[in-house]
């Protein structure tokens, strides 16, 4: 169960190698959290992963998961939820892909937008029904200001934040009253290694910042979270600049 | 997304999870909704008073039992009553007070059930003179987990297990009170102010013996020299001489007329959505400030009615409002005689910190009770309510844990909504034999609650 300040016992992480997710576990861990579950591809970064997190103390399992394959997702995830109550599901899978690759390979951009979007579909439905039936517990939905605006650096990935985001403000509208709390993370441009090699944009943050913010947005039960909080309001500018002016924006 | 759940919160409205309320009407359907209640369980809930999660059961079943609310006998000789487990404090007050009969223990609100004041075992500011409420409870009926009800009695393991058992062991329908007899419904009340927390002790230590109530209300936000400055409560319950009295009231009053009235005031309820942070620093700065000036450095024998001198929030009905939607958390621990160091290390921590509370209270607590998990047993008690949005918070008071736990103390359970699991067993010594008689009374787990699972009880 979640305590007072709504930080959760048990925590199944749905794209174990996510720098986000990992350094919000961290947090979590050193809090509350005793139980995880680091869902990925099987690979030595998932491992060291839970290597690193029972270090902290909590007691890791991994979960043979791919967000490609959501017709596996009802009987893996249900096997989490069968061997207990998961306080909080934390949905951080998710490729940046290559702008100009993939605007040449429309096979490379589906496979973005499939990871991103319709496999967050499928893991959020699934999950969102069981926290349903234990009737308590929080999804948190890794989304990204990229999905706000659409800007031609990255606009494949953004196409598929937006689609995940309005996704998981539908749901959690839908679960509202249930005793399920979703929510919304929309993270600026965070350092880490699915950005290495970018050029940073104004406003960068890094994965422990929105760590932090989703610690906080646990207490106040928030529904959107942006990481750094200034966002909120530099989006909602730009969100109404005239299409022509955002076209000519160094962004 | 069944229609048929509710959010359902502790007083502290923190940590909401949504539920099956099932409202009980009769012990046939109690019965049948215990043996019905499906893989999650069920939970008796009473008036919600418990400010965390301990009348919650996500995604289960919460039975409702303020519709069994029936008081069966009364025997005004000896004081002895027999009501349903849904009866609450304050009925029982307005039927008993004016045949001269008084709750053998008052809790901090009047607004719980007899059910919930066993379950909790909730102690009053008699406690060094009365204990906890289970010393007054004679027997009662316990509906348990196959469906059976069973007459417990004092001095069982299960009465033991029951009293402070959260609720945990089964559904009690009955209870058989004792009450205590008095001759007006009015306090002769002392007041005095203690200028910071060494005082204070000194003061509860010596003077507790002289009063049959004694609690103080201490200004945590008050630092330096002036750290746990105090405004000390005592008295007794009134002698009916005591309203003859020339000058102590006027003749003609209603209190002279009709000595055991009860008539608490009601005023009206806080708006629904107060914003949060109306309860910080600088509030609670001027709150405490004028509490401590107002009250006087020392008066004896004031008349006081019951409602003013127990329950001064009963009167505005959900005040816990004020609070916002982000809740209040309340942080009750109690040191044992020995531990004062510990005491005071926690009290000057809480100022260090400026935590805004304006509803800190100390007492001593006597001798304790043989429940299980009753949460008092001899030593110096504090009792906070913080806003839970309060940052670091969480922190603070996981610290707070461990110097209690440290010093053999222990938190309480029925306002518990935070505490780390592994310290549970250090707290409380019993914890092993009660997870053993639920384990054999209760193998499914059909009553199970949100703090249940949260402590692994």
């Amino acid at each position: 169960m979640k305590d007072a300040f709504g930080i959760p016992q048990s925590l199944l992480v749905l794209g174990g190698t996510s720098e986000i997710a990992l350094a919000t576990v961290r947090r979590l861990v050193v809090r509350r959290t005793r139980t995880v579950w680091l869902a990925g591809r099987p690979s030595p970064g998932l491992e060291s992963a839970a290597t690193e997190l029972r270090a902290l103390g909590a007691e890791v399992r991994t979960l043979a998961f791919d967000a490609l394959d959501p017709e596996s997702h009802e009987a893996v995830l249900g096997k989490v939820f069968a061997e207990g109550d998961i306080d909080m599901v934390l949905l951080a899978f998710g490729i940046l892909g290559d702008q100009a690759h993939d605007e040449r390979e429309p096979v490379a951009a589906v496979r973005v937008a499939q990871t991103n979007y319709t496999g967050a579909v499928s893991a959020g439905l699934v999950s969102a029904r069981a926290l349903q039936t234990q009737g308590h517990g929080s999804l948190v939905v890794l989304s990204s200001v990229a999905g706000e605006r659409a800007r031609r650096a990255d606009f494949i990935y953004g196409s598929s934040k937006a689609g995940l985001d309005v996704f998981a403000q539908g749901l959690g509208d839908a679960l509202h009253g249930t005793g399920v709390h979703v929510m919304v993370v929309r993270p600026g441009f965070v350092r880490s290694r699915m950005t290495a090699g970018l050029e940073e944009a104004p406003l960068a943050t890094t994965p422990e910042a929105v760590a932090t913010a989703i610690e906080l947005g646990l207490r106040r039960r928030s529904e959107t979270v942006w990481v750094p909080g200034a966002l909120r309001v530099v989006m909602s500018a730009v969100r109404h600049l005239p299409r022509a002016l955002v076209r000519r924006l160094p962004l | 997304m069944s229609a048929d759940t509710v959010p359902v919160t502790g007083w502290g409205r923190t940590s909401p999870t949504a539920a099956r309320p099932i409202r009980l009407r009769s012990y046939e359907e109690a019965v049948a909704a215990v043996r019905g209640c499906g893989a999650r369980g069920g939970i008796p809930r009473g008036l919600g008073r418990a400010y965390g999660d301990a009348a919650q059961n996500a995604g289960g079943a919460v039975f409702d039992m303020t519709a069994l609310r029936r008081v069966h006998a009364i025997d005004a000789e000896g004081g002895t009553v027999l009501c349903d487990a849904g009866v609450s404090l304050h009925r029982l007050m307005q039927v008993l007070l004016p045949l001269g009969w008084f709750v053998p223990v008052a809790p901090g609100t009047r607004h719980v059930t007899v059910g919930g004041a066993i379950g909790a075992d909730v102690h009053g500011n008699n406690h060094h003179v009365s204990g906890s409420f289970s010393r007054h409870v004679l027997s009662f009926e316990l509906l348990t987990a196959d469906g059976e009800i069973r007459t417990v009695r004092r001095g069982t393991p299960l009465f033991d297990a029951t009293t402070g058992g959260m609720g945990l062991t089964g559904m009690i329908l009955t209870a058989t009170i004792r009450f205590q007899p008095v001759e007006t419904s009015l306090m002769s009340v002392d007041t005095e102010r203690a200028r910071d927390l060494d005082d204070l002790m000194v003061r509860l230590t010596t003077g507790d013996r002289g009063y049959r109530y004694s609690v103080a209300w201490i200004d945590l936000l008050a630092r330096g020299a002036a750290t746990g400055r105090a405004v000390l409560t005592r008295g007794d319950h009134a002698p009916l001489e005591a309203l003859r009295t020339p000058g102590r009231l006027a003749a003609g009053t209603r209190a002279r007329r009709d000595p055991l009235a009860f008539r608490p005031p009601r005023f009206p309820a806080p708006p629904a959505f107060l914003p949060e942070g109306l309860v910080n620093r600088r509030t609670v700065g001027l709150f405490n400030e004028l509490w401590y000036r107002k009250a006087p450095r020392a008066r004896t024998g004031r008349l006081q009615r019951i409602s003013a001198f127990f329950h001064p929030l009963d009167g505005v009905p959900h005040w816990n409002r004020i609070y916002g939607r982000g809740g209040v958390v309340q942080y009750q621990f109690v040191v044992g005689h020995g531990q004062e160091e510990a005491l005071r290390r926690i009290v000057r921590r809480v100022s260090g910190r400026r935590c805004p509370s304006f509803l800190a209270v100390l007492k001593r607590f006597g001798d304790a009770d043989p429940g299980w998990l009753s949460f008092p047993v001899p030593g110096w008690t504090l009792a906070l309510d913080i806003p839970a949005g309060l940052p670091g918070l969480g922190t603070l008071l996981d610290e707070l844990d461990e110097e209690v736990a440290a010093a053999g103390g222990r938190v309480h359970l029925a306002q518990d909504s935070r505490l780390r699991p592994d310290l549970l067993a250090a707290m409380y010594p019993r914890l092993d034999d009660f997870r053993a008689l639920r384990a054999e009374l209760d193998p499914r787990g059909v009553f199970t609650s949100d703090l249940s699972r949260r402590l692994t009880l």
